[in-house]
């Protein structure tokens, strides 16, 4: 329990002391405005290690340096689970900006979860 | 409790069961659901699965001492503790005792993107803090194939319900899972393929405009059930499940008679009136009197303390008190004393087994002894006439089974063979009266006669009665020409017979008197021909008296002429017989 915290942790310091520059690929959201993203999951299972794995890579590559991510581990603190209507682990909550969007998986498919996050105009049929 | 202290038993047949305290449930499946094990329950739309689930919860909550968990797919928590609040459950004071946990869990598809792989752990989680929080015994997940709606991976969903389910199991709480039907499956995504302990399937059909909820055990694993389907209801104390397990012929007979109250009908049923626990049909033609008689009979059965309950199907509680008041019948004391009481409905507004179960509860509730429903022939008319015969074949016995007297009324159209029209219900009931319009000599009038009455000697007779100030009268048989007499007939008959017996007193009078006279009058002829007699009898007595003298004189004057001529003396002995022959001879 205590990896999990710490690691939420140290997403955050990672978020915050980040400082470059934005990547062209938000086209719709302010430059300015900072992410709100919560990443729910249950325990150090290989999908919530790959999940965090794949969400930092983007943030990065996206919305570096505006951008903060909370884990939550459901193991720990099972009872913020249905104010977030968590149901499927991993889940990704896009808290702000909004609305609220909601990504489910280990966001191994990096289109969809573009997609799904808004950082690229959704397009279906190609996806 | 005293089930669930039997299922404790380790010799209990293997399988512990979890009584839900539903009205009926519990006896088709002999005991409840298994315990800890998930039980499914599945149907259409509307058929009742969020309210059967829902209550078992909550009598689990409230009478056996188990926590719950609800988890709903589908509605919010408010809106479930409003829904069931109608049926006198308080979700949140059982919320605030601990006695109940309830999560809404919403999955929108379109606020999802799913990407790559999951699982749904955090479901699992949310219901593992749920039971842990409140020791939850008892867990409904309320239509769990809205994830299939909410989510694309079906493979990954299959997997995990398949995952719930035995989670569920290995958490030891029983389960309650309900799906929607699908077109000729269980449920629309074969989760009855996990889930295979126990399913059960509700049903909401509606014939002839009648809908009907039905409930059927399909699978009952380690266990013997019911495989019908029986009827349910839903009203305000919840769900009613038909146990027609009573359809039987182990009835006890009773011996004991009770009045039919027209001391003269009695007199027609052996003396004694009905069996106790019989069955009495009543039919007839509108307007002959089926519901009058049937007002005596509530009224005796009340006057000897006995409850009754009393089904009116046409007419309004008040309504019958008044019109059985303008015949002397005054049933508003027994009803004030709640020594009677009166269920009312149209028998069109529901379906039969609807009509079934009500009177099964209400049976059950207020306990009488006699129970009288007028008329049962506007309940058959509600279903087919098959399925009416199966439900009055289950009244019947299950009115029998309590020990119950049933008097029921069926109405007969004019049209129809007064036999015939109740042909399949006849071999179920014990006495058969029949009650009939006469018409004759521009009248009608009521006649009644015990068609058939098992075990008593019953009388044959056709008898006329009449509605009067005092309630039903029997009148006295007169026969005519054309069989029994009635109304004016009769009365004629009647007036004629009285003035019949004067006359014939009179002439009995007159000859009397005759005789008398007659007599009289030959007394004065015997004394006249006495007189006569007498009369003769002197004169007959002067002439002997003459004719001796005249002999005398004779004899005398011979005598004298004898001396005279000096003859022989005439010899005194001999002569008188010469002469005595000779005489009459010589006279002449």
């Amino acid at each position: 329990m205590n990896t999990s915290t710490k690691t939420a942790a140290a997403i955050t310091v990672v978020a915050d002391a980040a400082s470059v520059g934005s990547d062209a690929g938000s086209i719709r959201h302010e430059e300015t405005q900072t992410w709100e993203l919560r990443l729910y999951i249950a325990g150090q299972t290989p999908k919530s290690v790959t999940a965090f794995a794949n969400l930092k890579r983007l943030c990065e590559e996206h919305l570096a340096g505006r951008y903060t991510i909370e884990v939550i581990d459901l193991m720990q603190q099972p009872q913020l689970a249905a104010g977030d209507q968590i149901v499927a682990i991993p889940t990704l909550i896009r808290r702000l900006p909004e609305p609220l969007r909601r990504i489910v998986g280990d966001l191994s498919n990096t289109e969809r979860t573009l997609v799904g996050l808004q950082l690229r105009p959704a397009n279906r049929s190609q996806s | 409790m005293s089930k669930d202290a039997d299922q404790q038993t380790p010799a209990n047949r293997g399988l512990a069961k979890v009584p839900t305290g539903i009205q009926g449930l519990d006896e088709i499946t002999g005991g409840g659901l298994p315990c800890g094990r998930p039980t499914l329950v599945c149907g259409s739309a509307g058929c009742g699965k969020t309210l059967l689930a829902m209550e078992f919860l909550v009598r689990g909550a409230t009478q056996f001492g188990e926590p719950g968990v609800f988890m709903s797919f589908e509605e919010t928590t408010q809106e479930l503790t409003q829904n069931v609040r109608s049926l006198g459950f308080d979700l949140d004071d059982l919320v605030e005792q601990k006695k109940l946990a309830m999560d809404f869990v919403r999955v929108e598809r379109n606020e999802i993107e799913e990407t790559g792989e999951y699982d749904l752990e955090g479901l699992f989680v949310r219901l593992n803090f749920a039971i842990d929080s409140i020791g939850a015994k008892r867990v409904v997940l309320d239509t769990i194939e809205a994830l299939f709606g909410g989510l694309s991976n079906v493979s990954i969903l299959r997997g995990e319900l398949r995952r719930l389910f035995r989670w569920l199991k290995d958490k030891g709480v029983t389960a309650v899972i309900t799906c929607e039907s699908g077109a000729g499956t269980l449920t629309k995504h074969s989760l009855e393929e996990y889930v295979s302990d126990c399913v059960i399937v509700l049903d909401h059909r509606v014939t002839d405009q009648m809908s009907t909820r039905r409930l059927r055990i399909v699978k009952y694993r380690g266990t013997s059930h019911e495989t019908n389907e029986y009827p349910f209801l839903i009203d305000e104390d919840g769900i009613s499940v038909l146990p027609i397990t009573s359809l039987g012929l182990q009835h006890t007979a009773s011996t004991e008679r009770i009045s039919s109250g027209i001391p003269r009908l009695d007199a027609m049923l052996g003396g004694e009136g009905y069996y106790r626990s019989s069955t009495v049909l009543m039919s007839g033609t509108a307007g002959s009197g089926k519901s009058s008689i049937a007002a005596h009979f509530a009224a005796a059965a009340c006057a000897r303390g006995e409850r009754c309950l009393y089904f009116a199907f046409e007419e309004s509680p008040g309504q019958i008190l008044r019109n059985m008041r303008s015949i002397g019948i005054d049933l508003e004391p027994w009803v004030k004393q709640g020594l009677l009481h009166f269920h009312a409905s149209r028998a069109a507004i529901h379906g039969l087994e609807m009509h079934l179960a009500t009177i099964h509860k209400l049976v059950r509730e207020f306990k009488p002894r006699v129970v009288v429903m007028d008329p049962v022939g506007s309940l058959t008319s509600v279903g087919t006439r098959q399925d009416s015969n199966v439900m009055l074949t289950r009244l019947i016995d299950f009115l029998k089974m309590q020990g119950i007297t049933a008097l029921l009324t069926s109405l007969t159209s004019g049209d129809e063979a007064l036999e015939g029209a109740n042909m399949d219900v006849s071999t179920l009931v014990d006495t058969w009266l029949l009650l009939r319009d006469l018409e004759l000599d521009g009248e009608r009038n009521r006649v009644m006669y015990v068609l058939k009455s098992r075990g008593m000697a019953h009388s044959n007779q056709l008898r006329e009665f009449l509605l009067t100030n005092q309630g039903v009268e029997l009148q006295n048989v007169y026969l005519g020409a054309e069989g029994v007499l009635t109304g004016s007939a009769r009365q004629t008959r009647e007036a004629a017979e009285k003035a019949g017996s004067l006359l014939r007193h009179q002439e009995a009078e007159a000859k009397q008197r005759e005789r008398v006279l007659k007599r009289e009058a030959q007394e004065a002829r015997i004394v006249v021909l006495q007189k006569e007699f007498e009369a003769e009898e002197e004169v007959a007595k002067r002439d002997i008296e003459q004719e001796r003298s005249r002999e005398e004189t004779h004899r005398q004057d011979r005598d004298r002429m004898g001396i005279s001529r000096k003859g022989d003396k005439v010899s005194k002995d001999a002569e008188p017989l010469a002469r005595s022959h000779e005489t009459p001879r010589g006279r002449k």
